[in-house]
């Protein structure tokens, strides 16, 4: 696939658990900038692996071993140090978890506090209402800001989570199903909402649900035992797999 | 691309990195510094001797020490009094605790088993040389004097909360189906205890016990009120009796004897340490 | 044996905890009747003379209970910054590897020695040590006692901390991670204050432990039955006076003991009954 100023590029990318197993086989491919692109696949394939790969999660265990590039705005992150790779992504986990301990102010502003860096109250309040406005939470929260984030639903529990990472004005957000964990109601919510966030940022989102990559996304990628099998329009995919793997997974031949 | 920043704060976390794993290492610092101390001043102590005879008097030992002769004589009154009143605790401690802390596992929301339990935990946290004037005043004041027994009550008092709680932990984590299956084919609640979930748990609780023990034998204080000590060999239970600990005390307050400490400490460390390893061993095993 | 002759014979035994709480406390009342009929409640436990000069028999309980809160407070500080890199190291660090079982034995055996054996330690190797630092010219004081008491109560503090600082979700920490912390900065502001409560109540119960310490307390702190006026100087706790003066004592002194062996008692019962009721309260949430 030819992008012309790709933001993420993934150049022969492997991850391996140990020396003997693989998760993720030499992947290649080019992320457009302010689109969504979903990473699709059976369970195993690699597509969480890849996605954590991209935040460097791989590195806060030992095991884990990352090899070819991965180019954000043409730098390779992977010789890059994790700390400051991560506040340029963001990511959303599969189960929403607010830190218990703060409150939902601060839990938006928690990524700048582990940071250590001091905004002033004005800038605070600034980001708070931006941040809970872009993920459609802040009417809903508005007078509630001093109360622990956990006495959220879990769907706004999840928003409070995107607007954690958006706080931090990441260049890529990162959404490791998102909703597997959520209700219908509040995954049309969210569904929703990544459509209006891919104005501000490229959202890479791995999902099983093959509606939700049709809903969503613009480009989609197919990945089986670790392998990227096949990767271009959605639509097109969709309608037209060029893989026998891709077409055997779309019509529900394989788990 | 690093800024200054970030690169201190990946150096503040480097250091708490370092700091935390030289604090730990430093802790195990005491460890080695006691049992290097004990073995290196006591190893030659140890002989035949050293465990089948008993005490020197205080002016056997100032004759030896005057002669340039190592000190005669050794701590066997001591094992044997320790044996002694360990062996009595355990045989009366070990049915009751068991049996207790079945109670407990078995009724686990009754009210009365909630009050036990509490109390276990008072019992457990009492400080020892409480136990030892309270077994003062049961025991050695109504006996009119000290005793085997009344070191033995001590140390039964000390063991009980202990392989009570041990008793009910391994029963609760037991599968319910173990239980479940047990009733099934016919049994009933004292059969499937005693047949089916006690042999399951005997693990567990046989650690409890192992641990009891060396949580015990090393008690100085409360023996100080209730076996007293003796400088002689005695199997009578009616009458004062030695102890390792009491030795290492006795040894500890007397100058002509402080030659001996070491021997005798030696022996009740790697006793207990033993113990304490074997428990963990075991409790690993069994566990898998 | 039905069913009925097992949980009769069951709680039977369980009797036994009932009956034999019972009898301390019954016991430690009685016998401590004398002594604050004699001196008065609070009078004994304010009075600071201790004099058995016969005819003129005074005592009062206050320079041990300050004895024992001196030793206590000063073992917990000496304690925390051994404990709390131990707790990290085997809850966080090195979660689950060989070196954290290691260090988690190495600990186990420290909780196992003898306090006798603590004491013999503390008596000759610390002690000069202290002499030779010229720290205090006796050597012996609350200083030296707290010093022993810290390294007996680590193990204690250090494994209920680390059983906290395991149980702190990995999602947060990962959460916290994505958002670009280091590790120092995900233990200080996502693992303390989550694991926070069950670590202080780690400490009430180290505390409850270091309270009731006798050997080690008696063989270091100088046996003197006085208020210590600094942390070099010597005293005596609640625990040590009774195993001083026990063997000796008769009729008031006797009875004054056995008001102390209460008052210890009541205090440790306090503490244990706090730190296990926020024990429980932190693994719930």
């Amino acid at each position: 696939m030819e992008s012309v100023n790709p933001i993420l590029e993934f150049n022969k990318t492997c991850v391996s658990y140990t020396k003997q197993t693989m998760a993720v086989k030499y992947v290649s491919a080019a992320i457009d900038r302010n689109t969504i692109t979903a990473i699709m696949g059976p369970s195993g394939c690699g597509k969480s692996t890849l996605l954590r790969a991209v935040n460097l999660m791989h590195n806060l265990y030992p095991n884990i071993r990352v090899d070819g590039e991965i180019l954000l705005n043409g730098e390779n992150i992977l010789s890059m140090e994790p700390i400051d790779v991560r506040r340029r992504v963001g990511m959303v986990f599969q189960r929403p978890a607010p830190f218990p301990t703060m409150s939902i102010y601060d839990n938006v502003l928690s990524g700048y506090a582990l940071n250590g860096i001091k905004l002033s109250k004005t800038e605070k309040d600034a980001t708070v209402e931006r941040c809970l406005k872009s993920v459609a939470l802040w009417d809903e929260v508005k007078d509630v800001l001093n109360k622990k984030g956990t006495f959220l639903s879990g769907g706004q529990q999840q928003r409070l989570c995107i607007a954690r990472a958006l706080a931090m004005k990441p260049d890529v957000l990162l959404m490791d199903e998102p909703t597997s964990a959520l209700d219908p109601i509040a995954t049309a919510h969210i569904e929703e909402l990544m459509q209006e966030l891919q104005k501000e940022v490229t959202i890479l989102i791995v999902t099983h649900n093959m509606g939700q990559a049709m809903r969503i996304s613009s480009k989609s990628m197919f990945m089986y035992l670790g392998e990227l099998v096949e990767y271009g329009d959605t639509a097109t995919m969709f309608s037209n797999p060029t893989d026998e793997r891709t077409k055997a997974y779309l019509t529900g031949k394989m788990g | 691309m690093t800024t200054s920043k970030t690169k201190n704060r990946l150096v503040k976390d480097k250091a708490m990195l370092w700091v935390v794993c030289l604090f730990a290492a430093l802790t195990a610092v005491p460890l080695f510094a006691i049992l290097g101390e004990v073995l290196f001043r006591g190893y030659d102590q140890l002989s035949w001797s050293f465990f089948t005879e008993p005490t020197p008097t205080a002016y056997k030992a100032m004759k030896a020490i005057e002669a340039g002769e190592p000190i005669p004589g050794g701590i066997a009154n001591g094992i044997i009094g320790t044996m002694i009143m360990l062996g009595m605790a355990v045989v009366v401690a070990v049915p009751t605790g068991i049996l207790c802390g079945a109670f407990l596992a078995e009724n686990p929301k009754n009210r009365f088993a909630q009050i036990v339990s509490y109390l276990t935990d008072l019992l457990q946290g009492t400080p020892s040389v409480i136990i030892g004037i309270v077994t003062y005043i049961w025991v050695v004041v109504p006996m009119k004097g000290y005793s085997a027994i009344a070191g033995s009550v001590a140390l039964f008092i000390m063991m009980l909360p202990l392989i009570i709680r041990s008793t009910e932990e391994t029963l609760k984590i037991l599968p319910q189906s173990l239980k479940e299956a047990g009733l099934a084919l016919g049994g009933n609640r004292a059969r499937v205890m005693l047949k089916v979930q006690l042999p399951a748990a005997f693990g567990g609780i046989f650690t409890g016990v192992l641990l009891a023990i060396s949580r015990v034998i090393g008690e100085t204080a409360p023996l100080m009120f209730t076996a007293l000590g003796c400088s002689f060999i005695r199997f009578a239970i009616d009458k004062p009796i030695s102890a390792v600990p009491l030795l290492i005390w006795e040894f500890f307050n007397d100058p002509n004897l402080q030659e001996l400490i070491w021997g005798a400490s030696l022996f009740l460390l790697l006793f207990v340490l033993t113990l304490n390893l074997t428990a963990k061993y075991l409790a690993k095993k069994w566990n898998q | 044996m039905n069913d009925k002759l097992y949980r009769i014979l069951l709680f039977a035994a369980a009797l036994i905890m009932p009956i034999v709480c019972g009898g301390v406390v019954y016991a430690l009342v009685t016998d401590a009747y004398e002594a604050f009929e004699h001196f008065g409640f609070f009078k004994f436990l304010t009075s600071s003379e201790w004099s058995y000069t016969e005819g003129a028999e005074q005592y009062g309980a206050l320079p041990f209970i300050t004895g024992t809160l001196m030793t206590t407070l000063l073992a917990l500080i000496f304690c925390i910054p051994f404990s709390l890199p131990v707790a990290l190291f085997v809850g966080e660090y090195f979660k689950d590897t060989k070196v954290a079982a290691v260090l988690s034995t190495v600990t186990d055996l420290l909780a196992g020695i003898p306090s006798i054996i603590y004491g013999l330690w503390g008596f000759y190797t610390l002690r000069p040590l202290i002499m030779a630092l010229n720290i205090s010219p006796q050597g012996s004081g609350v200083l030296t006692a707290s010093l022993v008491l810290a390294i007996m109560i680590v193990p204690y503090a250090a494994s209920l901390s680390a059983e906290f600082i395991k149980m702190v979700p990995n999602d947060l920490k990962e959460g916290a991670y994505s958002l670009g912390a280091t590790r120092a900065e995900v233990i200080r502001k996502i693992v303390f204050p989550i694991a926070g409560s069950g670590i202080f109540s780690s400490y009430i119960l180290a505390i409850g432990r270091a309270l009731g310490e006798t050997m080690t307390v008696t063989m270091l702190i100088g046996n003197t039955n006085n208020i210590p006026d600094s942390i070099t100087s010597t005293g005596n706790s609640m625990a040590s006076i009774i195993a001083n003066q026990f063997g000796e004592a008769s009729d008031l002194r006797f009875s004054s003991l056995i008001a102390i062996g209460l008052v210890l008692f009541l205090i440790t019962a306090v503490i244990n009954m706090i730190g296990k009721m926020m024990i429980k309260r932190a693994r719930i949430s």
